[in-house]
Protein backbone atom coordinates (compact mmCIF):
# COMPACT_ATOMS: atom_id res chain seq x y z
CA UNK A 1 0.00 0.00 0.00
CA UNK A 2 2.94 2.09 1.00
CA UNK A 3 4.59 1.64 -2.15
CA UNK A 4 1.70 2.63 -4.26
CA UNK A 5 1.45 5.58 -2.39
CA UNK A 6 4.64 6.61 -2.85
CA UNK A 7 4.55 5.77 -6.52
CA UNK A 8 1.30 8.04 -7.09
CA UNK A 9 3.08 10.66 -4.86
CA UNK A 10 6.11 10.08 -7.06
CA UNK A 11 3.70 10.64 -9.94
CA UNK A 12 2.76 13.72 -9.14
CA UNK A 13 6.04 14.89 -8.48
CA UNK A 14 5.96 15.94 -12.48
CA UNK A 15 3.85 18.82 -11.16
CA UNK A 16 5.71 21.56 -9.63
CA UNK A 17 4.04 22.74 -6.78
CA UNK A 18 3.16 26.44 -6.43
CA UNK A 19 6.01 26.58 -3.82
CA UNK A 20 9.18 25.41 -5.31
CA UNK A 21 11.79 27.40 -6.48
CA UNK A 22 14.44 26.63 -8.16
CA UNK A 23 17.98 27.57 -6.84
CA UNK A 24 21.80 26.87 -9.03
CA UNK A 25 24.10 26.68 -6.60
CA UNK A 26 28.16 25.86 -7.26
CA UNK A 27 29.22 22.25 -6.57
CA UNK A 28 31.20 23.12 -3.75
CA UNK A 29 28.27 24.66 -1.78
CA UNK A 30 26.72 21.46 -2.38
CA UNK A 31 29.52 18.87 -1.75
CA UNK A 32 29.96 20.77 1.30
CA UNK A 33 27.38 19.09 2.84
CA UNK A 34 25.53 22.89 4.27
CA UNK A 35 22.36 22.71 1.85
CA UNK A 36 21.30 19.39 3.96
CA UNK A 37 21.23 21.54 6.79
CA UNK A 38 19.71 24.68 5.38
CA UNK A 39 17.29 23.16 3.04
CA UNK A 40 15.12 21.49 5.99
CA UNK A 41 15.41 24.66 8.03
CA UNK A 42 14.25 26.83 5.15
CA UNK A 43 11.12 24.47 4.17
CA UNK A 44 10.07 24.64 8.00
CA UNK A 45 10.57 27.79 8.27
CA UNK A 46 9.06 29.71 4.76
CA UNK A 47 7.09 26.42 3.51
CA UNK A 48 9.75 27.09 0.35
CA UNK A 49 10.99 23.36 -1.16
CA UNK A 50 14.55 24.40 -2.44
CA UNK A 51 14.86 22.16 -5.41
CA UNK A 52 19.13 22.73 -6.16
CA UNK A 53 20.81 22.46 -9.17
CA UNK A 54 24.02 21.73 -8.76
CA UNK A 55 26.26 22.82 -10.89
CA UNK A 56 29.54 25.00 -11.74
CA UNK A 57 29.54 29.03 -11.73
CA UNK A 58 29.40 29.31 -15.25
CA UNK A 59 26.77 27.05 -15.91
CA UNK A 60 24.70 28.42 -12.87
CA UNK A 61 25.03 31.74 -14.64
CA UNK A 62 23.92 30.72 -17.70
CA UNK A 63 20.57 28.84 -16.16
CA UNK A 64 20.29 32.59 -15.05
CA UNK A 65 20.33 34.04 -18.35
CA UNK A 66 17.90 31.25 -19.40
CA UNK A 67 15.29 31.74 -17.06
CA UNK A 68 15.72 28.52 -15.91
CA UNK A 69 15.97 29.10 -12.44
CA UNK A 70 14.66 31.88 -10.52
CA UNK A 71 17.95 32.32 -8.13
CA UNK A 72 21.25 31.61 -8.07
CA UNK A 73 23.97 31.39 -5.68
CA UNK A 74 27.84 31.71 -6.68
CA UNK A 75 31.15 32.51 -5.62
CA UNK A 76 32.99 34.59 -8.77
CA UNK A 77 32.81 38.14 -8.47
CA UNK A 78 33.89 39.13 -11.73
CA UNK A 79 31.10 36.59 -13.59
CA UNK A 80 28.21 38.44 -10.94
CA UNK A 81 29.38 41.86 -12.06
CA UNK A 82 28.42 40.87 -15.87
CA UNK A 83 25.32 39.00 -14.89
CA UNK A 84 24.23 41.82 -13.22
CA UNK A 85 25.46 44.74 -15.85
CA UNK A 86 23.46 42.65 -18.36
CA UNK A 87 20.52 43.06 -16.44
CA UNK A 88 19.98 39.16 -15.78
CA UNK A 89 19.67 39.58 -11.93
CA UNK A 90 17.96 42.12 -9.60
CA UNK A 91 20.72 42.71 -7.36
CA UNK A 92 23.53 41.00 -5.78
CA UNK A 93 23.51 40.01 -2.04
CA UNK A 94 26.52 38.54 -0.28
CA UNK A 95 25.85 35.78 2.34
CA UNK A 96 28.73 34.24 3.56
CA UNK A 97 32.46 33.21 2.86
CA UNK A 98 35.10 30.02 3.31
CA UNK A 99 38.40 30.40 1.86
CA UNK A 100 40.12 28.49 -0.93
CA UNK A 101 42.89 25.87 -0.05
CA UNK A 102 45.57 24.38 -2.19
CA UNK A 103 45.56 20.75 -1.71
CA UNK A 104 48.48 18.06 -2.98
CA UNK A 105 50.48 15.00 -1.60
CA UNK A 106 51.74 15.08 1.89
CA UNK A 107 55.38 14.64 0.92
CA UNK A 108 54.59 17.78 -0.89
CA UNK A 109 57.67 17.50 -3.81
CA UNK A 110 56.77 21.25 -4.27
CA UNK A 111 57.38 22.56 -0.80
CA UNK A 112 53.62 24.74 -1.17
CA UNK A 113 53.43 24.42 2.42
CA UNK A 114 56.63 26.90 2.80
CA UNK A 115 55.42 29.12 0.13
CA UNK A 116 54.85 33.15 0.88
CA UNK A 117 51.82 33.57 -1.08
CA UNK A 118 49.42 32.05 -3.43
CA UNK A 119 51.32 33.00 -6.43
CA UNK A 120 54.26 31.76 -5.27
CA UNK A 121 53.26 28.15 -4.28
CA UNK A 122 51.73 27.76 -8.08
CA UNK A 123 55.18 29.20 -8.99
CA UNK A 124 56.72 26.53 -6.92
CA UNK A 125 54.42 23.33 -8.32
CA UNK A 126 54.92 25.04 -12.19
CA UNK A 127 58.92 24.80 -11.39
CA UNK A 128 58.94 21.29 -10.02
CA UNK A 129 56.22 20.49 -12.49
CA UNK A 130 54.07 18.25 -10.11
CA UNK A 131 51.08 17.21 -11.44
CA UNK A 132 48.04 19.64 -10.90
CA UNK A 133 44.66 18.99 -11.56
CA UNK A 134 42.39 22.10 -12.51
CA UNK A 135 38.54 22.00 -12.58
CA UNK A 136 38.55 23.32 -16.15
CA UNK A 137 34.89 23.53 -16.11
CA UNK A 138 34.40 27.62 -16.01
CA UNK A 139 33.48 27.42 -12.64
CA UNK A 140 33.99 30.13 -9.63
CA UNK A 141 37.00 27.46 -8.45
CA UNK A 142 38.60 27.63 -11.55
CA UNK A 143 38.40 31.23 -12.76
CA UNK A 144 39.80 32.02 -9.05
CA UNK A 145 42.87 29.13 -10.12
CA UNK A 146 43.05 31.18 -13.13
CA UNK A 147 43.37 34.38 -11.98
CA UNK A 148 46.20 33.00 -9.54
CA UNK A 149 48.06 31.52 -12.17
CA UNK A 150 48.05 34.53 -14.24
CA UNK A 151 49.27 36.64 -10.97
CA UNK A 152 51.99 33.97 -10.70
CA UNK A 153 53.44 34.84 -13.93
CA UNK A 154 54.29 31.11 -14.75
CA UNK A 155 53.66 29.32 -17.68
CA UNK A 156 51.32 26.15 -17.30
CA UNK A 157 51.58 24.55 -20.90
CA UNK A 158 53.03 20.94 -20.09
CA UNK A 159 51.99 17.43 -19.41
CA UNK A 160 52.05 17.77 -15.34
CA UNK A 161 48.52 20.16 -16.24
CA UNK A 162 45.33 18.61 -16.24
CA UNK A 163 42.18 20.28 -16.44
CA UNK A 164 39.11 17.53 -15.95
CA UNK A 165 35.75 19.35 -16.71
CA UNK A 166 34.50 18.18 -13.58
CA UNK A 167 32.72 19.16 -10.73
CA UNK A 168 35.17 19.72 -7.66
CA UNK A 169 34.30 16.33 -6.07
CA UNK A 170 34.92 14.57 -9.32
CA UNK A 171 37.99 16.60 -9.47
CA UNK A 172 39.11 15.68 -6.11
CA UNK A 173 39.05 12.01 -6.75
CA UNK A 174 41.19 12.13 -9.31
CA UNK A 175 43.60 13.95 -7.55
CA UNK A 176 43.48 11.99 -5.42
CA UNK A 177 43.85 9.34 -8.13
CA UNK A 178 46.86 10.93 -9.54
CA UNK A 179 48.16 11.76 -6.14
CA UNK A 180 48.12 15.60 -7.65
CA UNK A 181 48.04 19.16 -6.58
CA UNK A 182 44.51 21.53 -6.26
CA UNK A 183 42.53 24.42 -5.51
CA UNK A 184 39.86 23.57 -3.68
CA UNK A 185 37.11 25.32 -1.39
CA UNK A 186 37.64 24.66 2.34
CA UNK A 187 34.20 23.14 2.93
CA UNK A 188 34.53 20.74 -0.32
CA UNK A 189 37.50 19.38 1.17
CA UNK A 190 36.83 18.92 4.42
CA UNK A 191 33.44 16.93 3.75
CA UNK A 192 35.04 15.10 0.84
CA UNK A 193 35.46 10.98 1.64
CA UNK A 194 38.06 9.50 -0.19
CA UNK A 195 41.26 12.00 0.70
CA UNK A 196 43.72 9.33 -0.08
CA UNK A 197 47.15 10.39 0.51
CA UNK A 198 46.18 14.30 0.11
CA UNK A 199 46.47 16.66 2.60
CA UNK A 200 45.99 20.56 3.39
CA UNK A 201 49.15 21.91 2.29
CA UNK A 202 48.37 25.73 1.60
CA UNK A 203 46.18 28.67 3.11
CA UNK A 204 45.84 31.95 4.38
CA UNK A 205 46.64 34.24 1.42
CA UNK A 206 43.97 36.89 1.50
CA UNK A 207 43.47 36.51 -1.89
CA UNK A 208 42.35 32.97 -1.20
CA UNK A 209 38.85 34.56 -0.13
CA UNK A 210 35.66 33.03 -1.00
CA UNK A 211 32.24 35.34 -0.79
CA UNK A 212 29.22 33.46 -1.75
CA UNK A 213 26.67 35.39 -3.31
CA UNK A 214 22.96 34.85 -3.38
CA UNK A 215 21.10 36.49 -7.04
CA UNK A 216 17.53 36.35 -7.74
CA UNK A 217 16.86 36.53 -12.06
CA UNK A 218 15.04 39.43 -13.12
CA UNK A 219 11.42 38.87 -13.86
CA UNK A 220 10.97 41.31 -15.84
CA UNK A 221 12.84 39.39 -18.42
CA UNK A 222 10.96 35.73 -17.69
CA UNK A 223 7.37 36.12 -16.33
CA UNK A 224 7.70 32.79 -14.44
CA UNK A 225 10.33 33.74 -12.13
CA UNK A 226 9.06 33.16 -8.95
CA UNK A 227 10.34 36.73 -7.51
CA UNK A 228 8.36 36.69 -4.62
CA UNK A 229 9.83 33.04 -3.26
CA UNK A 230 13.32 34.88 -4.43
CA UNK A 231 12.90 37.31 -1.97
CA UNK A 232 11.32 35.21 1.08
CA UNK A 233 14.69 32.98 0.26
CA UNK A 234 16.50 35.63 0.24
CA UNK A 235 15.43 37.34 4.07
CA UNK A 236 15.62 33.78 5.27
CA UNK A 237 19.02 33.67 3.99
CA UNK A 238 20.02 36.78 5.83
CA UNK A 239 18.15 35.98 8.84
CA UNK A 240 20.13 35.39 12.16
CA UNK A 241 18.73 31.81 11.91
CA UNK A 242 20.68 31.79 8.96
CA UNK A 243 23.19 33.24 10.51
CA UNK A 244 23.47 30.71 13.36
CA UNK A 245 23.18 28.04 11.22
CA UNK A 246 25.99 28.40 8.85
CA UNK A 247 28.63 29.25 11.98
CA UNK A 248 28.04 26.44 13.42
CA UNK A 249 28.31 24.06 10.82
CA UNK A 250 31.70 22.20 11.35
CA UNK A 251 33.11 19.12 10.35
CA UNK A 252 35.55 17.58 12.86
CA UNK A 253 35.68 21.17 14.86
CA UNK A 254 36.54 23.20 11.87
CA UNK A 255 34.25 26.13 10.83
CA UNK A 256 33.53 26.01 7.03
CA UNK A 257 31.38 28.94 6.19
CA UNK A 258 31.32 32.04 8.15
CA UNK A 259 28.38 34.06 7.63
CA UNK A 260 28.50 37.87 6.42
CA UNK A 261 25.43 39.47 4.92
CA UNK A 262 24.81 42.86 5.93
CA UNK A 263 21.19 43.46 7.55
CA UNK A 264 18.39 45.17 4.44
CA UNK A 265 19.44 48.83 3.97
CA UNK B 1 38.45 -5.06 -2.92
CA UNK B 2 37.59 -3.50 0.34
CA UNK B 3 35.79 -1.05 -1.02
CA UNK B 4 33.37 -3.64 -2.93
CA UNK B 5 32.80 -5.13 0.45
CA UNK B 6 31.82 -2.38 1.38
CA UNK B 7 29.52 -0.92 -1.15
CA UNK B 8 27.79 -5.02 -1.29
CA UNK B 9 27.25 -3.83 2.59
CA UNK B 10 25.71 -0.61 2.45
CA UNK B 11 24.01 -1.50 -0.37
CA UNK B 12 22.48 -4.60 1.17
CA UNK B 13 21.78 -2.31 4.06
CA UNK B 14 20.03 0.35 2.44
CA UNK B 15 17.92 -2.37 0.74
CA UNK B 16 17.32 -4.19 4.20
CA UNK B 17 16.31 -1.24 6.09
CA UNK B 18 13.80 0.03 3.45
CA UNK B 19 15.64 3.57 3.12
CA UNK B 20 13.18 5.42 2.44
CA UNK B 21 15.21 7.95 0.00
CA UNK B 22 16.22 4.66 -1.81
CA UNK B 23 12.55 3.77 -1.97
CA UNK B 24 11.89 7.27 -3.61
CA UNK B 25 14.68 7.44 -6.11
CA UNK B 26 14.42 4.00 -6.80
CA UNK B 27 10.62 4.13 -7.84
CA UNK B 28 11.23 7.33 -9.37
CA UNK B 29 13.93 5.18 -12.08
CA UNK B 30 11.24 2.77 -12.87
CA UNK B 31 8.87 5.35 -13.23
CA UNK B 32 10.68 7.42 -15.26
CA UNK B 33 12.28 4.44 -17.52
CA UNK B 34 9.06 2.31 -17.64
CA UNK B 35 7.26 5.08 -18.87
CA UNK B 36 9.78 5.90 -21.82
CA UNK B 37 10.19 1.78 -22.61
CA UNK B 38 5.99 2.03 -22.99
CA UNK B 39 6.13 5.05 -25.27
CA UNK B 40 9.18 3.94 -27.30
CA UNK B 41 8.11 0.26 -27.31
CA UNK B 42 4.36 1.68 -28.64
CA UNK B 43 6.13 3.95 -31.71
CA UNK B 44 9.24 1.62 -32.27
CA UNK B 45 7.17 -2.21 -32.37
CA UNK B 46 4.37 -1.35 -35.17
CA UNK B 47 7.16 1.07 -36.93
CA UNK B 48 9.80 -1.94 -36.81
CA UNK B 49 7.05 -4.75 -37.91
CA UNK B 50 5.51 -1.89 -40.79
CA UNK B 51 9.32 -1.49 -42.04
CA UNK B 52 9.69 -5.27 -42.35
CA UNK B 53 6.36 -5.66 -44.73
CA UNK B 54 6.43 -3.01 -46.39
CA UNK B 55 8.99 -2.49 -49.81
CA UNK B 56 9.44 1.25 -50.89
CA UNK B 57 11.93 3.70 -52.72
CA UNK B 58 14.77 3.95 -49.49
CA UNK B 59 13.70 1.34 -47.35
CA UNK B 60 17.74 0.13 -47.92
CA UNK B 61 18.87 3.66 -46.47
CA UNK B 62 15.91 4.15 -44.01
CA UNK B 63 16.84 0.46 -42.01
CA UNK B 64 20.61 2.10 -42.18
CA UNK B 65 20.26 4.98 -40.53
CA UNK B 66 17.92 3.34 -38.09
CA UNK B 67 20.76 0.86 -37.07
CA UNK B 68 23.05 3.67 -37.12
CA UNK B 69 20.54 5.69 -34.34
CA UNK B 70 21.05 2.62 -32.22
CA UNK B 71 24.45 4.73 -31.36
CA UNK B 72 22.78 8.02 -31.09
CA UNK B 73 25.02 9.57 -28.06
CA UNK B 74 22.50 10.28 -25.03
CA UNK B 75 24.67 13.36 -24.03
CA UNK B 76 24.23 14.69 -27.30
CA UNK B 77 20.29 13.68 -27.02
CA UNK B 78 20.46 15.39 -23.41
CA UNK B 79 21.84 18.43 -24.80
CA UNK B 80 19.55 18.93 -27.89
CA UNK B 81 16.36 17.86 -25.80
CA UNK B 82 18.08 20.66 -22.79
CA UNK B 83 18.46 23.09 -25.44
CA UNK B 84 14.83 22.68 -26.78
CA UNK B 85 12.98 22.95 -23.54
CA UNK B 86 15.30 25.47 -21.92
CA UNK B 87 12.79 28.61 -21.10
CA UNK B 88 14.85 30.83 -23.98
CA UNK B 89 14.48 27.58 -25.99
CA UNK B 90 11.28 26.94 -28.58
CA UNK B 91 9.31 24.69 -26.54
CA UNK B 92 10.40 26.81 -23.11
CA UNK B 93 6.62 27.77 -22.57
CA UNK B 94 5.93 24.37 -21.23
CA UNK B 95 8.30 25.18 -18.36
CA UNK B 96 9.28 20.80 -18.77
CA UNK B 97 13.05 21.40 -18.18
CA UNK B 98 14.21 19.67 -14.65
CA UNK B 99 11.59 17.33 -14.60
CA UNK B 100 10.40 13.82 -14.77
CA UNK B 101 9.01 14.51 -18.03
CA UNK B 102 11.60 15.75 -19.59
CA UNK B 103 14.17 12.98 -18.59
CA UNK B 104 11.03 10.44 -20.18
CA UNK B 105 11.60 12.51 -23.49
CA UNK B 106 15.37 12.39 -23.70
CA UNK B 107 14.82 8.76 -22.70
CA UNK B 108 12.42 7.70 -25.76
CA UNK B 109 14.67 9.58 -28.02
CA UNK B 110 17.46 7.57 -26.81
CA UNK B 111 16.16 3.85 -27.01
CA UNK B 112 12.73 4.12 -29.81
CA UNK B 113 15.96 3.64 -32.62
CA UNK B 114 16.94 0.46 -30.58
CA UNK B 115 14.09 -1.00 -30.38
CA UNK B 116 12.98 -0.38 -33.35
CA UNK B 117 15.90 -2.30 -34.98
CA UNK B 118 15.70 -4.82 -32.93
CA UNK B 119 12.12 -5.57 -34.08
CA UNK B 120 12.95 -4.60 -37.68
CA UNK B 121 15.11 -7.61 -37.59
CA UNK B 122 13.16 -10.50 -35.42
CA UNK B 123 9.70 -9.95 -37.57
CA UNK B 124 11.58 -9.65 -41.16
CA UNK B 125 12.53 -13.50 -39.76
CA UNK B 126 8.70 -14.14 -39.11
CA UNK B 127 7.61 -12.49 -42.38
CA UNK B 128 9.75 -14.88 -44.84
CA UNK B 129 8.28 -17.53 -42.93
CA UNK B 130 4.38 -16.42 -42.92
CA UNK B 131 4.61 -14.41 -46.27
CA UNK B 132 2.61 -16.82 -48.58
CA UNK B 133 0.01 -17.46 -46.16
CA UNK B 134 -0.67 -13.86 -45.02
CA UNK B 135 -0.90 -13.18 -48.83
CA UNK B 136 -2.94 -15.76 -49.68
CA UNK B 137 -5.72 -14.66 -46.89
CA UNK B 138 -5.80 -11.85 -48.88
CA UNK B 139 -5.15 -9.90 -45.49
CA UNK B 140 -5.01 -5.66 -44.72
CA UNK B 141 -1.11 -4.48 -44.13
CA UNK B 142 -2.92 -3.33 -40.71
CA UNK B 143 -4.03 -7.68 -40.03
CA UNK B 144 -0.28 -8.55 -41.37
CA UNK B 145 1.27 -6.28 -39.05
CA UNK B 146 -1.08 -7.10 -36.01
CA UNK B 147 -0.13 -10.71 -36.48
CA UNK B 148 3.75 -10.68 -37.07
CA UNK B 149 3.75 -8.59 -33.74
CA UNK B 150 1.54 -11.10 -32.00
CA UNK B 151 3.44 -14.35 -32.99
CA UNK B 152 6.84 -12.13 -32.79
CA UNK B 153 5.80 -11.10 -29.23
CA UNK B 154 8.95 -12.83 -27.46
CA UNK B 155 11.19 -11.50 -29.74
CA UNK B 156 9.45 -7.96 -29.73
CA UNK B 157 9.85 -8.84 -25.42
CA UNK B 158 13.52 -8.90 -26.10
CA UNK B 159 13.61 -5.79 -27.94
CA UNK B 160 11.70 -3.89 -25.63
CA UNK B 161 13.74 -5.04 -22.87
CA UNK B 162 16.90 -4.03 -24.63
CA UNK B 163 15.59 -0.39 -24.82
CA UNK B 164 14.71 -0.88 -20.62
CA UNK B 165 18.98 -2.10 -20.37
CA UNK B 166 19.89 1.31 -22.19
CA UNK B 167 17.58 3.39 -20.36
CA UNK B 168 17.90 2.32 -16.83
CA UNK B 169 21.51 2.56 -16.79
CA UNK B 170 21.84 6.10 -18.93
CA UNK B 171 23.20 9.05 -16.64
CA UNK B 172 24.73 11.38 -19.67
CA UNK B 173 21.40 12.18 -20.81
CA UNK B 174 19.11 12.56 -18.03
CA UNK B 175 21.81 14.50 -15.43
CA UNK B 176 21.72 17.14 -18.34
CA UNK B 177 17.73 17.34 -18.27
CA UNK B 178 16.86 16.32 -15.24
CA UNK B 179 19.15 18.36 -13.09
CA UNK B 180 19.51 15.53 -10.33
CA UNK B 181 17.11 17.42 -8.08
CA UNK B 182 16.67 15.79 -4.78
CA UNK B 183 13.33 15.01 -4.28
CA UNK B 184 12.03 15.93 -7.54
CA UNK B 185 14.74 14.35 -10.76
CA UNK B 186 17.25 12.21 -8.80
CA UNK B 187 17.42 8.64 -10.00
CA UNK B 188 19.57 6.06 -9.54
CA UNK B 189 22.37 6.31 -12.03
CA UNK B 190 22.75 10.69 -11.04
CA UNK B 191 22.44 9.64 -7.22
CA UNK B 192 25.61 7.34 -8.08
CA UNK B 193 27.52 10.10 -10.10
CA UNK B 194 26.78 12.47 -6.93
CA UNK B 195 27.59 9.77 -4.63
CA UNK B 196 31.16 9.26 -6.35
CA UNK B 197 31.31 13.17 -6.39
CA UNK B 198 32.14 13.27 -2.61
CA UNK B 199 33.90 10.67 -2.69
CA UNK B 200 31.68 8.30 -0.38
CA UNK B 201 32.29 5.19 -2.79
CA UNK B 202 30.80 2.54 -0.23
CA UNK B 203 26.94 4.20 -0.93
CA UNK B 204 27.88 4.72 -4.82
CA UNK B 205 28.74 1.27 -4.94
CA UNK B 206 25.75 0.73 -3.07
CA UNK B 207 23.61 2.25 -5.33
CA UNK B 208 25.09 0.67 -8.05
CA UNK B 209 24.14 -2.51 -6.54
CA UNK B 210 20.47 -2.32 -5.82
CA UNK B 211 20.09 -0.58 -9.29
CA UNK B 212 21.99 -4.11 -11.08
CA UNK B 213 19.50 -5.98 -8.73
CA UNK B 214 16.72 -3.71 -10.24
CA UNK B 215 17.38 -4.47 -13.94
CA UNK B 216 17.52 -8.48 -13.10
CA UNK B 217 13.94 -8.45 -11.18
CA UNK B 218 12.41 -6.07 -13.98
CA UNK B 219 13.82 -8.87 -16.41
CA UNK B 220 13.18 -11.72 -14.44
CA UNK B 221 9.51 -10.62 -13.87
CA UNK B 222 9.17 -9.72 -17.52
CA UNK B 223 10.08 -13.50 -18.41
CA UNK B 224 7.74 -15.04 -15.37
CA UNK B 225 4.23 -12.95 -16.86
CA UNK B 226 5.71 -13.46 -20.57
CA UNK B 227 6.02 -17.52 -19.07
CA UNK B 228 8.91 -18.08 -21.60
CA UNK B 229 11.10 -21.26 -20.97
CA UNK B 230 7.94 -22.99 -19.22
CA UNK B 231 6.00 -26.04 -19.97
CA UNK B 232 6.49 -26.21 -23.64
CA UNK B 233 6.51 -23.23 -24.67
CA UNK B 234 9.35 -21.35 -26.24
Amino acid sequence: MTRILALVLGLTGTIASAEDLKLAVTTSFHNSGLSEILLPAIAEDTGITVQLLVVGTGQAIRLGEAGDVDAILVHSRPAEDAFLADGYGTHRREIMYNDFVFIGPVADPAAIADADTAADALARIAQTEAVFVSRGDDSGTHKKELSLWDAADVSRGGDWYRPVGAGMGAALNTAAGMNAYILADRASWLNFGNKADLGLLFAGDPVLFNQYAYIPVNPELHGHIKADLAVKLEDWLTSPRAAELINSYTINGETLFTFNAQPAS
Amino acid sequence: MGEIWEGLMAGLWLVVTLDPDLVEITLRSLQVTLTAVVIGSAIALPFGAWLAIRRFRHRRATIALLNALMGLPPVVVGLIVYLLLSRSGPFGVLGLLFTPTAMIIAQVIIITPLIASIAHQSIRDIWSEYHDLLISLSTTKRQRIATLIWDGRRALMTASLAGFGRAIGEVGAIMIVGGNIDHATRVLTTAIALETGKGDFALALGLGFVLIGLAIAVNVATHMIGRTESDGKW
